[in-house]
């Protein structure tokens, strides 16, 4: 669908903070309170705003570590449903994150994240390979996460700029 | 120290160090301080200009480039010119990169004065425009814009101080600290005054790429004046590149000449990296340079409704990084409530009165600040005026 530019503004806006009141929302973009929360209610019955989240580093929590692993998936397309039948057989797990369609050499990119190595690979030899249409799979495990939806994790934001100047 | 203080020249003596200097001391010592005192970008330069900086270096670009600047960038900044401000410029001989738009700032009133000449300063208005004038022997002819008017200058105010002594006029829009931005009609008002009374006018652009209403014009955009302007410029602002200190100026080619001359016998030339980190910037910053102003404009509509609403009236500026709300309303002078308001709440502003006469009676708060600072400085100051 076609958005204003001030709707797309709200959406960018709100991608970046989803915290941000709407009173402020409404002073950032010089509309009044009753049209920004006209919008926001908009963005989110089109299902365009889907859902308000925080990412948050597990990383630092002991006991939440974690493991994240990327899975290269190759599949056989079925008739009539192509490979959107195989891939919605993969994400109703509640274990995996996303899943993308590629171009390349192989076809689904999975992304799956379990308490253990252990459990993860348990999850792709049970569960994923096993499905019918599952050719080969090859599974990368992350190591660290420097940057994720464009946030840096462990970024040096000190404002180097001296208190006062002309 | 007297001892020291003979050696120093008269005219550097009779100078004045900037009204800002002592409120950075005071800022300086504290801690958690919010600063809306900045007059720079919060960004840190762009990762494909340091990038580019960064690989000048490795393939050893290290030695000197022409005086007037690489010949490729000045290629690039003619081409940029007349592109985003339909202003045309020959890089061989009317383009000089300069050590910030300050030195440019400087070589220009330094080529153009002859000891006496007036120089008629807008204010308020950035700090050094008067003591440059000074320092190159012409005297500043200090002209006051009014909260009334928005801070826009008025043709009749320029008229009142002509003498025959009126070499120039020292202009800069978007404005630093008003934020005010002159358009097009209002550029040729001033340009009128211009060729009827055969002046120079020096027109500092640096806020010309952050601009939030109306589209930007360039004075030498204006008809009959591309002669007579002496265009200052640089990447400072719209490309977050301060401690670059990379700037350009563009002017007919008798004055780049002159001022080509005193830029190389003074400076040599603009640091070579920078020059390289701004070609790159040229090239490939247009994305940034969208984004950054995006932000600001959010901020800026942010910052004047939220000072509105708490009292402190402020007119919506069109450009640049500051607002600059009147605190008459609390009743105390503009250097009381920076310092009141700084040693209370934490939260360092400019006074006006800095920037000139005019200035008195409101603050400078840049919102070049992250949102959440600005958030945060807004309940201080809110708490701050409920309790005077």
């Amino acid at each position: 669908m076609k958005l204003t530019s001030t709707e797309i503004e709200i959406a960018e806006i709100l991608e970046k903070n989803a915290r941000l009141s709407n009173e402020d929302i409404a002073k950032m973009t010089n509309l009044s309170l009753d049209e920004t929360d006209k919008i926001i209610k908009k963005l989110e019955e089109h299902n365009i705003i889907v859902r308000y989240v925080s990412l948050v580093d597990w990383s630092k929590i002991e006991g939440h570590e974690g493991v994240t692993a990327m899975i290269d998936v190759k599949v056989t397309p079925k008739r009539d449903v192509g490979f959107d039948a195989v891939a919605e057989r993969i994400y109703r797990f509640k274990e995996v994150k996303s899943v993308y369609l590629m171009s390349g050499t192989y076809d689904l990119s999975v992304v799956i994240e379990g308490k253990s190595m252990n459990e993860v690979a348990r999850f792709v030899s049970n569960k994923l390979s096993t499905i019918e249409s599952v050719i080969s799979t090859t599974t990368h495990f992350i190591l660290k996460k420097y940057k994720h939806d464009g946030t840096v994790y462990e970024s040096d934001d000190e404002d180097r700029r001296i208190v006062v100047s002309p | 120290m007297s001892q020291t203080t003979t050696y120093l020249a008269e005219h550097v003596k009779a100078l004045k160090p900037s009204g800002i200097r002592r409120f950075f001391d005071l800022a300086a010592g504290m801690k958690g301080v919010i600063s809306l005192g900045v007059g720079e970008p919060d960004f840190v330069t762009s990762w494909n200009l340091r990038e580019a900086a960064i690989t000048s270096l490795e393939q050893g670009y290290t030695s000197y480039t022409a005086n007037a600047g690489l010949m490729e960038l000045r290629e690039e900044i003619a081409g940029y010119m007349q592109k985003q401000f339909s202003v045309s410029y020959d890089p061989e001989s009317e383009i000089i990169v300069t050590v910030g738009a300050s030195q440019a700032i400087d070589i220009a009133f330094r080529a153009i004065l002859n000891p006496g000449d007036e120089v008629i300063i807008v204010e308020p208005c950035f700090v050094s425009y008067a003591p440059l004038v000074t320092m190159a022997g012409g005297v500043p002819i200090h002209v006051q814009t009014l909260k009334e008017n928005d801070f826009k200058i008025l043709p009749s105010q320029l008229e009142e101080v002509m003498t025959e002594r009126t070499k120039a006029i020292m202009l800069c829009s978007p404005n630093n600290p008003t934020g005010t931005m002159l358009n097009k009609a209002e550029l040729e008002k001033i340009a009128e005054i211009a060729v009827r009374h055969d002046l120079l006018v020096l027109s500092d652009e640096i806020y010309a790429e952050l601009v939030y209403d109306e589209p930007y014009t360039s004075l030498a955009s204006i008809e009959g004046m591309r002669e007579r302007t002496i265009l200052l410029n640089g990447f400072s602002k719209g490309f977050a590149m301060t401690g670059w200190r990379l700037g350009f100026v563009c002017a007919p080619e008798e004055i780049t000449q002159g001022m080509l001359k005193i830029h190389q016998y003074a400076i040599m030339c603009a640091s070579t990296m920078a020059q390289y980190a701004g070609l790159e910037g040229l090239k490939n910053g247009r994305e940034n340079v969208e984004e950054m102003r995006k932000s600001y404009r959010q901020r800026r509509n942010f910052i004047v409704q939220s000072l509105n609403e708490m009292g402190l009236t402020c007119h919506n500026p069109g450009g640049a990084f500051y607002a600059f709300p009147s605190i008459e309303s609390t009743g105390l002078s503009s250097e009381e409530f920076a310092e009141e308001l700084l040693k209370a709440e934490k939260v360092a502003v400019v006074p006006g009165n800095a920037f000139g006469e005019s200035g008195e009676g409101h603050i400078r708060c840049s919102y070049a600040t992250s949102l959440t600072q600005l958030q945060e400085a807004m309940k201080r100051i809110r708490r701050f005026i409920d309790n005077l």
